[in-house]
């Protein structure tokens, strides 16, 4: 049996599976209630000086049929007083020592820093989370975003808090800039001793056809919200596999961004985070998925003789290269099987209409297409779009050639 | 106690020719379904399974590829996952909750998706669950259906030794010997079992009260566990119903099953008496090994049987005629039945069992040609064998147990038909199961 404690920057936790800060972590019977069904640990709801929340929050971003492929929300950070949550985190902490309890944190000035951080260290917390990510309402007010998005001020601010805190401090950034490097560096030159990502994206999430306004509807009117859920899982895993392979990131990273199950998890794991938060998943299903992710995330390391999570961490940002390091003489071809085909030909319609016309419907036996081999550029989308499983495959074809990236090309024309 | 072995099952059974009625999906199958399945939080398919087994969580591990995980969940509620999947009556239990009817659209296909993960991990004989820390207390199981396997099995994993003693030929009682073909044969009902022994239960055949007396069991074991089932097809006393083409409706499935020399070819008409579902089974069964015409004859209304309403709706796409509110007076025939007289019935007041009576109405006899005529008219109960068990209580002929499968008797538990006067194969699991805890608690001395 696969050992799935972690120890992320001096947070313990029985497992990598965290529940991100949201609204799924805004009280203590919540948290209490996630942790009975198996939850590692819980970043709390942003706590700060208390807002208003408007009502209608969420916009859901439905495809053919599913349900919340994508999750959209204005909702800001706590609106409970600091004491009430002090409190439960208090209680919680006491009946679930071995439990990951963060606080995320979302306030202006260096004195309210100092202030929050004693007060969270005070309840039993074992770590803050500095929300510098959402991307809607609180950068409006300079926080939030505001800050993921300069580098400088992030420094600094992390500074602060460094300066404050005893225990350890992950800064959480935002997907809503250029190069999710410079924040990260950043986020290390401050000191701190984990990173988070990814936050919510800015999004209009929908538009209502008859009212002319954007979802959520809040009284004729709406606004652009943060975007979660499955559908940015790509973007935020491009983001942590981009922060693991930078030499300057020394510090742990923790996965955010679509997890919905134990093979989300797993391949965030792959892409250098040590620990996952999970938010849309939950909220749409409830604390019981976590049975699940643990039960198919043991088993997967079991499968792949991993003992520990850090055994695995990053293993795939390792083949997370620039575009430049590519074996360019590296071929595969497309290959239908007769035997599973079932004459859909979405295969050739594709590769016709949007990829480089070498599925041809000459072939013999009815509608079963035919893969023109030699012209086949292997770019994968007739097995993409292929409805059945293992039908089309990409065959890997041996050119006899040693591997040659762009660069050693570039100098082999020169040569020439 | 004489030496007896379990037979071993002949590869050539009339039962091979009878295809599957749902076979086992493919991955692709499988994951479209799964992929359909809402998730219900508390969900109605799981209340409705006599074994609780946590539905939408199977499903949902079979839609993000963890198959092995879906087994697991199945198979930590039931160790018979393979067989109910393929025996259960879905239709009127998990699938028949389903919170699409509410939507009118096809419910999910549950037992079709539990027999894909379980049989997925048979295939890579993925092994869950081992033997406890011994206690050194032992369990005799009389009786080697469902119910006592399903016992055994959880005994077994607490650490307890469990010795079934099967009088049959084979073990796994109705499962192997007594289900339709179109949903289980009896090699597969046979290769769980396999896969539940091995855990470390012994299988002792022989007869109790013949080759090992009660005495002796109670001595040398410190529980025993009742899981006789019931007994032969029962008759129903009227002339000609020992001619030679007469049969009782197990005795004919079990034919069927596990022989090959029953011939159905050479039938003209097959009279079904009943209105259960073992009648309709018989039925179903005759229809498909080509049996030019099926009557099932059952004295009262359609409204009135016990059988599922989806079997009669499977039976009657089949082939199969019903003949309602007649009830056989005679097997009519010299050496071999030719035919049934019947009386015609009428509905009068409610019986026990809140049912309209069937009333004959004389005068209105009439005679119909059958060369076989099968008595699918219920089962005798193993009274004589349970009367022997000094201060075991019985309620009309089965034992009674209170709601945790503890009998009159501290040391004795029970589950299965024998309690049940015959339910399905899931209750007996069910039944077993409950038990077991019961007898753990027994063995610990009131602790769990």
């Amino acid at each position: 049996m696969a050992d799935l404690s972690i120890d992320f920057a001096g947070i313990k936790s029985p497992n990598p599976f965290w529940l991100a800060s949201g609204p799924l972590t805004n009280s203590g019977a919540q948290v209490s209630r996630a942790f009975e069904l198996g939850w590692g640990g819980a970043v709390w709801k942003t706590l700060g000086e208390p807002v208003v929340n408007v009502y209608s929050r969420y916009g859901g971003m439905d495809y053919r049929g599913a349900k919340i492929t994508g999750l959209n929300n204005i909702e800001l950070i706590t609106d409970r007083p600091l004491e009430e949550n002090l409190k439960e985190i208090r209680e919680v902490k006491k009946r679930f020592p071995g439990h990951a309890v963060i606080a995320s944190l979302m306030v202006e000035t260096r004195e309210q820093w100092r202030e929050i951080i004693k007060q969270v260290e005070d309840a039993g917390c074992d770590g803050i989370e500095l929300n510098f990510g959402c991307p809607h309402g609180m950068c409006e007010r300079g926080m939030g975003s505001a800050v993921g998005q300069e580098p400088k001020v992030l420094s600094e601010i992390t500074g602060w808090t460094k300066e404050f805190a005893a225990i350890p401090v992950l800064v959480k950034l935002t997907p809503n800039i250029g190069n999710i490097v410079e924040p990260g560096i950043a986020a290390v030159r401050g000191k701190a001793d984990g990173i988070s990502l990814i936050n919510t994206i800015k999004s209009i999430v929908g538009v209502d056809l008859d009212r002319f306004t954007p979802y959520p509807y809040v009284g004729g009117r709406s606004t652009n919200g943060g975007y979660c859920g499955p559908a940015v899982k790509p973007i935020a895993l491009h983001m942590v596999g981009s922060l693991a392979r930078e030499k300057e990131i020394t510090i742990p990273i923790s996965g955010i961004g679509g997890v919905s199950d134990w093979r989300d998890a797993a391949e965030f794991i792959l892409m250098g985070a040590s620990s996952v938060q999970v938010c849309t998943a939950a909220m749409h299903y409830g604390f019981r998925i976590i049975e699940e992710m643990l039960e198919g995330l043991s088993d997967y390391m079991d499968s792949k003789g991993f003992r520990t999570i850090a055994d695995f961490v990053g293993k795939g940002a390792r083949n997370f290269v620039e575009w430049g390091d590519l074996n360019l003489n590296y071929r595969i071809a497309a290959e239908i099987s007769k035997d599973l085909c079932i004459g859909c030909q979405l295969c050739y319609v594709a590769c016709n209409d949007g990829g480089h016309q070498c599925i041809h419907l000459d072939g013999p036996g009815g509608r079963v297409p035919r893969v023109e081999q030699e012209d086949c550029i292997g770019c994968n989308l007739c097995s993409l779009v292929c409805p059945v499983p293992g039908c089309i495959t990409m065959k890997e074809i041996d050119t006899g050639k040693p591997y040659m990236n762009w660069k050693e090309f570039q100098k082999s024309l020169a040569r020439a | 106690m004489k030496a007896k072995t379990l037979d071993i099952l002949p590869e050539e059974r009339l039962e091979n020719s009878i295809p599957d009625q749902k076979p086992v999906f493919s991955e692709m199958q499988a994951l479209a379904e799964a992929h359909r399945c809402f998730y219900c939080y508390d969900a109605p398919c799981t209340a409705a399974c006599p074994t609780r087994i946590n539905v939408p969580e199977f499903i949902r591990k079979i839609s993000t590829g963890n198959y092995k995980g879906s087994a697991r969940t199945i198979l930590s509620s039931n160790i018979f996952g393979l067989s109910c999947a393929k025996v259960c009556p879905v239709e009127v239990l998990c699938a028949g909750a389903c919170v699409y009817h509410g939507t009118h659209q096809e419910p999910i296909q549950i037992g079709r998706l539990q027999a894909f993960s379980v049989q997925w991990a048979y295939d890579r004989d993925v092994q869950f669950f081992g033997k406890g820390a011994p206690t050194g207390k032992k369990v005799a199981l009389i009786g080697g259906g469902p119910a006592s396997l399903s016992c055994a099995f959880e005994l077994a994993k607490l650490g307890h030794e469990p010795v079934v003693f099967e009088k049959g030929r084979f073990p796994g009682g109705l499962n192997t010997i007594g289900v339709a073909p179109y949903k289980l044969h009896s090699h597969v009902s046979l290769r769980e079992i396999e896969r539940v022994l091995k855990i470390g239960i012994e299988i002792r055949p022989g007869v109790v009260g013949e080759d090992v007396s009660l005495d002796e069991l109670e001595k040398s074991f410190d529980a025993l566990f009742l899981g006789v089932g019931l007994g032969d097809d029962s008759r129903l006393g009227i002339p000609g119903e020992d001619l030679s083409g007469c049969w009782g409706a197990l005795a004919l499935i079990e034919k069927i099953k596990i022989g090959k020399e029953f011939s159905p070819s050479s039938l003209a008409h097959a009279v079904i008496l009943g209105g259960g579902n073992t009648a309709i089974d018989a039925a179903r069964e005759l229809a498909k090994l080509g049996v030019p015409r099926v009557t099932l004859a059952y004295r009262r209304s359609e409204a009135q049987m016990t059988g599922y309403a989806h079997e009669v709706a499977w039976a009657r796409r089949e082939g199969v005629f019903f003949s309602f509110l007649v009830s056989p007076v005679a097997i009519l025939g010299k050496d071999r039945a030719t035919g049934v007289r019947f009386v015609r019935m009428k509905l009068g007041e409610p019986d026990g069992t809140g049912r309209p009576k069937a009333v004959p109405s004389p005068g209105t006899e009439f005679e119909m040609d059958a060369d076989a005529v099968v008595f699918g008219t219920g089962q005798e109960k193993r009274t004589a064998f349970l009367e022997k068990i000094p201060g075991l209580k019985l309620k009309g002929g089965l034992v009674d147990v209170d709601d945790e499968g503890r009998t009159s008797k501290s040391n004795y538990f029970a589950g299965g038909d024998c309690i049940s006067g015959g339910k399905e194969v899931v209750n007996a699991v069910a039944e077993g199961k409950r038990a077991a805890s019961s007898i753990d608690l027994y063995l610990n001395g009131g602790r769990n």
